[in-house]
């Protein structure tokens, strides 16, 4: 085995026995380049130094969490996802009198406000709560900030549109030399909270489930179990919508959900045919 | 039985033509898979795949999430993501920040090759407008891969190939005609 495979599991180690962050079912590849990413960041020139600062540095941690996260996100990204949850799960969801929406691995934010947009123009806003979850607690300021770079504006003002969006982009945030800030009120039916996937449990009744884009960074036994995680929290009939390229045929806990739109990974929890195993 | 089980392609600007004379001229019966990734502008890769498909000698997909990488067949990276192969060979995606300038970056795809295959590994470096693949090649040199280059007086755009050549080097620099019938005695 070569000296740096040893150094990550004995850095996977060490985060698990020193901090109780849990790495090891992470997809290896893509950990394996942010931990050498951190070792850049930091100067340690060698994940054993790394891994020394995990081990004795107080507060140490907190910056290695923020590397190993990478909250790289957008708004309304993939617009035909946020047209299908406009025109096919919205219209469901404004059957209940409560709707509970857990986004997990929220990031900056990012998905969280355009999720309130499109609930706000659905005109179920008033009625929703969206529970904002991620295990950065950087990540997760930045989101309750709801201050973005102006120069990501224009793309997500087309994403918007492409999503089917009624008005401008524009009316949801105010400009500020080169920054944005989203309009304070889309966040006012939002609790954004610490919340580890691979190690806390189901906290509320969703309804909709948005998980766009973390599961990828999980093996498959840990994607199986989160999926089973996803399937206990959402009431029947609930919805579960992925990132557009995300496979769940190896995992057993799919059978929970059937498909509402397959392309754009976008599943519902119980109903009749259960999803085949591929193996 | 032939020394390499896999080979990775990465170009960018011009990348589509260069493919389009490649791909055909492969022998139909090479085992190896071919990862292809190519930056193309367009929000989705169907159409790339799509392209490739009409006239390549092996059957043409998008790489899937967790799939085993099958042989006998090119995968190619689907937009947005970065293709990763992880050790077990199944493949991987991620969205972490652009590398090099790109999402897919093709010194992704060939780090994490030459992680898997080792010296069992060819890498082609084609035709681009920018230096994405050139740490990757010398990744896969370094693991004791065989590296290829597209010769730059050859291809539509040099930046890339150059870049290759300047910091990985190759253990073959080619005109994009010669590099298929390379790659059949290769790996046949
Ligand atoms: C690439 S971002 C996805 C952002 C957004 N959903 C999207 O698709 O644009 C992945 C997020 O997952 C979070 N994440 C990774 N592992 C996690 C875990 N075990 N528990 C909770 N969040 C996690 C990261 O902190 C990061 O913010």
């Amino acid at each position: 085995m070569d000296v740096e495979d040893i150094e990550i599991q004995l850095f996977v180690r060490a985060m698990q026995l020193r901090h109780g962050h849990d790495f090891s079912e992470y997809a290896p590849a893509s950990l394996k380049r942010r931990v050498q990413q951190l070792v850049r960041t930091h100067d340690t020139g060698t994940i054993s130094e790394l891994n020394r600062r995990v081990l004795h540095e107080d507060g140490f941690v907190g910056s290695v969490i923020e590397g190993l996260s990478v909250p790289v996100s957008e708004m309304f990204r993939d617009p035909q996802v946020f047209r299908a949850l406009r025109e096919k799960v919205l219209p469901v969801l404004a059957s209940y009198p409560q709707i509970n929406i857990w986004q997990a691995g929220c990031a900056q934010g990012q998905e969280v406000y355009s999720l309130a947009i499109l609930l706000e123009e659905a005109g179920l806003y008033d009625r929703s709560r969206i529970y904002a979850t991620d295990f950065n607690d950087a990540a997760l300021a930045a989101a309750s900030d709801g201050i973005y770079a102006a120069r990501d504006a224009r793309d997500w003002s087309r994403n918007y549109l492409d999503a089917g969006g009624t008005v401008s982009f524009s009316d949801y945030y105010s400009a500020r030399y080169d920054f944005i800030k989203l309009d304070k009120r889309l966040r006012r039916n939002v609790t954004f909270f610490n919340h580890n996937l691979v190690t806390d449990v189901v906290f509320c009744e969703a309804h909709l489930i948005l998980c766009r884009n973390v599961l990828i960074y999980f093996n498959n036994a840990l994607q199986d179990r989160t999926l089973g995680l996803f399937r206990d929290s959402l009431v029947r009939g609930g919805f579960l919508c992925l990132g557009t390229r995300e496979n769940i045929d190896f995992s057993p806990a799919a059978g929970g959900f059937t498909d509402v739109d397959n392309a754009l990974r976008i599943y519902q929890a119980g109903g009749t045919g259960a999803r085949p195993l591929t193996r | 039985m032939s020394g390499y089980d896999a080979i990775v392609v990465g170009c960018s600007a011009g990348g589509l033509a260069a493919l389009q004379r490649m791909l055909p001229a492969l022998d139909a019966t090479l085992r190896t898979p071919v990862i292809v990734c190519c930056h193309t502008g367009s929000a989705d890769v169907s159409l790339l795949v799509e392209l490739l498909r009409r006239t390549s000698a092996l059957p043409v997909v998008e790489a899937r999430e967790r799939a085993p990488i099958a042989g006998a067949t090119v995968h190619v990276a689907p937009t947005g993501y970065h293709l990763l192969v992880e050790d077990d060979l199944h493949f991987s995606l991620s969205v972490d920040g652009k590398v090099a300038y790109s999402r897919p970056s093709i010194d992704v795809l060939f780090e994490t090759a030459a992680d898997a295959w080792r010296e069992r590994l060819v890498a082609v470096l084609l035709t681009g407008a920018n230096s994405d693949g050139a740490n990757g090649l010398a990744a896969v040199r370094r693991a004791g891969g065989h590296a290829i280059v597209q010769d730059p007086d050859d291809a539509e755009s040099d930046v890339m190939p150059r870049a290759g050549l300047d910091v990985a080097g190759a253990d073959a620099c080619l005109p994009l005609d010669a590099i298929a019938p390379h790659l059949n005695r290769l790996c046949l």
